[in-house]
């Protein structure tokens, strides 16, 4: 197998006295999109804010591109890791959040072209145009000078996706991106990722629960419980022959049969 | 007298009072500003001597700190005219409060702003400049309106040191003239209309700062 | 320039005077809240009342209140109402000033508590047929006051830290005894730092104690009677 482009070892993390994940391993493979189903709770969002260095760890380690993401090496050892090597290691990394998070007080262009004008030092025609490539990608050119506030929620979400991508990380985390949205609002965003899917390169980890978005779109399915991978594999396997008990569970409850 | 001369006489005091002001607001909003973000963020004993100048100054009162700088520092060798203690004390006074402000409209950011803004990458200085204060600032515009009339309510104090302001105009005008009902009826409805036109300038602000940031809806 | 330490047989000398003081002032903020809480809560309810003119003219007064200093108000009391037959002394005055501002306050607060109650219990009462004033009393009320704690306190220790203005109408409370002292000594450390220390003290204890009050208060009201 060739080396993974995430990878964690033996992982603790603890919020308190409840402990999330116990001694959890996982890996990512470079371009694989990989979706997480399980029950609320179970740890989902967590491992995402974690890659994402949201949150930190309580022991083991991550590799993120062969570099570890929480520790650096210093004098030979491994060192918790400084303000520079998280910001280093950010920049493989984008998110797009539930609540999109998209700053309300800047227009949709800013909100694309601010990161990679200050973080990457691009000039701001190099950023606008890259703003106006993405707002074509996810169809929303004409809303380049709105404020957030004046979209929809699917709009918000799909400009959510052009800021994350506009920082082109190789590494796109998506955290149940379409479940603040009213129904017939969740197609216009998930057309965008899978067009991403197709024409791009990415490594995808993305926490759904569009049970047949992940079956149509992902390489690998986990399912989770308890801070642990109960089962994993293909999606055809998950979804069309679940060996565990508590996945099929899940999945009846879900598919409703 | 007439009435024409108690209002000539008393404007003149005013218009000091609106120049304490004017000094002291700028002093107040530095306070509560770098007070507010040592208290936030700043390592441990920055924090706790943040601490100690917003709990001493919200703890004792307006006229004691007016007192203390006024009549206590020149004992120590700091001497200190009545205006600089004016502006010192009420300042001081008034940004202490402050430093509440600005944490509270800081804290009131929702996270997932701060979030995003990791997610990007932007570097902590990065975070407060360009993604947080901006919308700290207009959660920042009413209570500081507020703070802005407590300040003029305040200036009243100064008087007490001999400062030649609205309060001590009337003052010395009722002792010598003894028209008192028409000079504090008129006192009371300068400071009013002061206060009226700070609260309109403020609220001003913040509709103009919203709409700035794209809260107001129309751009 | 005098030479000046911090003198300790000094403090003992004065403390027991600014002591005797403090008698004063908190006498002055005992009864400035009581007659606060008063008027806070008839200004609420004459907000809340059926006559759209007396809302208006209650809402003004209590801004004009509000946005003039409480000195200027002491002031007003204390000279020009003796001009219409009404001389007090300046114990009276102040609390009187100390209730009616404050009072403006507090009914901002009272208003938004009366407000925070659900509106059920207003249709509620109403479908058993109490009279408005039984439904403040046993209903309403009784509702709204936790919540409110935290606030009055606030506003009862910031009335707490104003009393020094009464010294402006020579009543000898804590900060007029020091000056006094200090201009008979010519030593004003000593008692002013004194009065400071004693009134952080003071208002520590009192947002201490606020917090106590409102934990161990019930959350849901309590019976009135
Ligand atoms: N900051 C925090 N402090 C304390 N507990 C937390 C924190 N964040 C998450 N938790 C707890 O950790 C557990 C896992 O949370 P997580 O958000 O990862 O779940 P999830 O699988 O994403 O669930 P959902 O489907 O509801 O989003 C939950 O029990 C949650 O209450
Ligand atoms: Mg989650």
């Amino acid at each position: 197998m060739s080396q993974p482009i995430i990878e964690f070892k033996n992982v603790q993390k603890k919020f308190g006295d409840t402990t999330i994940f116990d001694g959890f391993n996982f890996r990512v493979e470079e371009n694989e999109i990989v979706s997480i189903i399980g029950p609320s709770g179970s740890g989902k969002s967590t491992l995402l804010r974690i890659l994402m260095t949201l949150e930190g760890i309580d022991g083991g380690y991550i590799n993120v591109g062969g570099e570890s993401l929480w520790h650096m090496l210093w004098n030979g050892a491994y060192v918790p890791a400084s303000n520079k090597h998280l910001h280093k290691m950010r920049d493989q990394l984008g998110m797009v959040f539930q609540h999109f998070n998209l700053f309300p007080h800047m227009t949709v262009k800013r909100n694309i072209t601010e990161a990679p004008m200050r973080v990457k030092g691009l000039s701001r025609q190099e950023a606008e145009k890259s703003a106006e490539e993405l707002l074509e990608l996810v169809g929303l050119s004409d809303k380049a000078d709105s404020y957030p506030n004046d979209l929809s929620g699917g709009q918000k979400q799909r400009v959510g996706i052009a800021r994350a991508l506009a920082m082109r990380p190789s590494i796109l985390l998506l955290d149940e991106i379409t479940s603040a949205l009213d129904p017939e609002l969740v197609d216009e965003v998930l057309d965008v990722i899978r067009n991403l899917a197709k024409e791009q390169s990415f490594t995808m980890l993305l926490v759904t629960h569009e049970m047949y978005f992940a079956r149509e779109i992902s390489d690998r399915v986990c399912f989770f419980d308890n801070g642990n991978i109960v089962e994993e594999g293909k999606p055809e396997a998950i979804f069309t022959d679940p060996k565990e008990t508590r996945t099929k569970a899940f999945l009846n409850a879900y598919l409703g049969q | 007298m007439e009435l024409g001369e108690i209002v000539s006489v008393l404007l003149q005091g005013a218009v000091v009072t609106i120049q304490i002001v004017a000094m002291a607001l700028p002093l107040a909003a530095l306070m509560a500003f770098v007070f507010g973000l040592i208290r936030l963020y700043a390592p441990a004993p920055f924090k706790q001597l943040a601490i100690v100048y917003i709990e001493f100054f919200r703890g004792t009162s307006a006229l004691i700190q007016l007192y203390w700088i006024y009549f206590v520092l020149p004992f120590f060798g700091v001497s200190i005219d009545a205006l600089t203690a004016g502006v010192l004390a009420l300042g001081l006074n008034i940004g202490a409060y402050g430093t509440e402000v600005v944490r509270g409209a800081i804290q009131a950011v929702p996270k997932g702003q701060y979030e995003a803004s990791v997610a990007l990458n932007f570097s902590a200085s990065q975070r407060l400049v360009y993604i947080i204060l901006p919308q700290a600032l207009v959660n920042m515009i009413p209570p500081f309106g507020n703070l802005s009339i407590e300040l003029v309510k305040a200036t009243s104090l100064v008087s007490l040191i001999t400062i030649a302001d609205l309060t001590f105009k009337a003052k010395s005008l009722a002792d010598m003239t003894l028209q008192v009902g028409e000079i504090f009826g008129v006192v009371l409805v300068l400071y009013f209309a002061i206060a009226q036109c700070l609260s309109l300038f403020f609220r001003y602000l913040e509709k103009r700062l919203s709409r700035g940031l794209g809260r107001g809806g129309v751009n | 320039m005098i030479e000046l330490t911090w003198d300790w047989a000094f403090v003992w000398q004065v403390l027991p005077m600014i002591l005797s003081a403090a008698k004063v002032t908190l006498l002055a903020t005992l009864l400035g809240s009581l007659l606060a809480v008063t008027v806070g809560l008839i200004f609420a309810l004459l907000r809340r009342g059926p006559s759209k003119l007396i809302r208006i003219v209650v809402y003004w007064l209590m801004e004009f209140i509000r946005s003039t200093p409480l000195l200027i108000q002491i002031f007003f009391l204390y000279y020009v109402m003796p001009e219409f037959g009404i001389s007090m002394s300046p114990l009276v005055t102040g609390v009187i000033a100390l209730g009616v501002h404050y009072g403006a306050y507090l009914s901002e607060v009272f208003r938004s508590g009366i407000e925070g109650v659900d509106k059920g219990q207003w249709e509620a009462s109403r479908a058993l047929n109490l009279t408005t004033l039984d439904t403040y009393k046993d209903i309403i009320l009784p509702q709204a006051i936790r919540p409110m704690i935290p606030a009055t306190g606030n506003y009862i220790i910031a009335m707490f830290k104003e009393t020094p203005q009464l010294s402006a109408i020579t009543l000898l409370e804590m900060l007029q005894v020091a000056k006094i002292i200090g201009s008979e000594n010519f030593r004003y450390l000593e008692p002013f730092t004194l009065v400071g220390v004693l009134y952080l003290c003071f208002s520590l204890l009192a947002a201490y104690s606020i917090h106590h009050i409102e934990r161990r208060f019930p959350k849901e009201g309590f019976n009135l009677r």
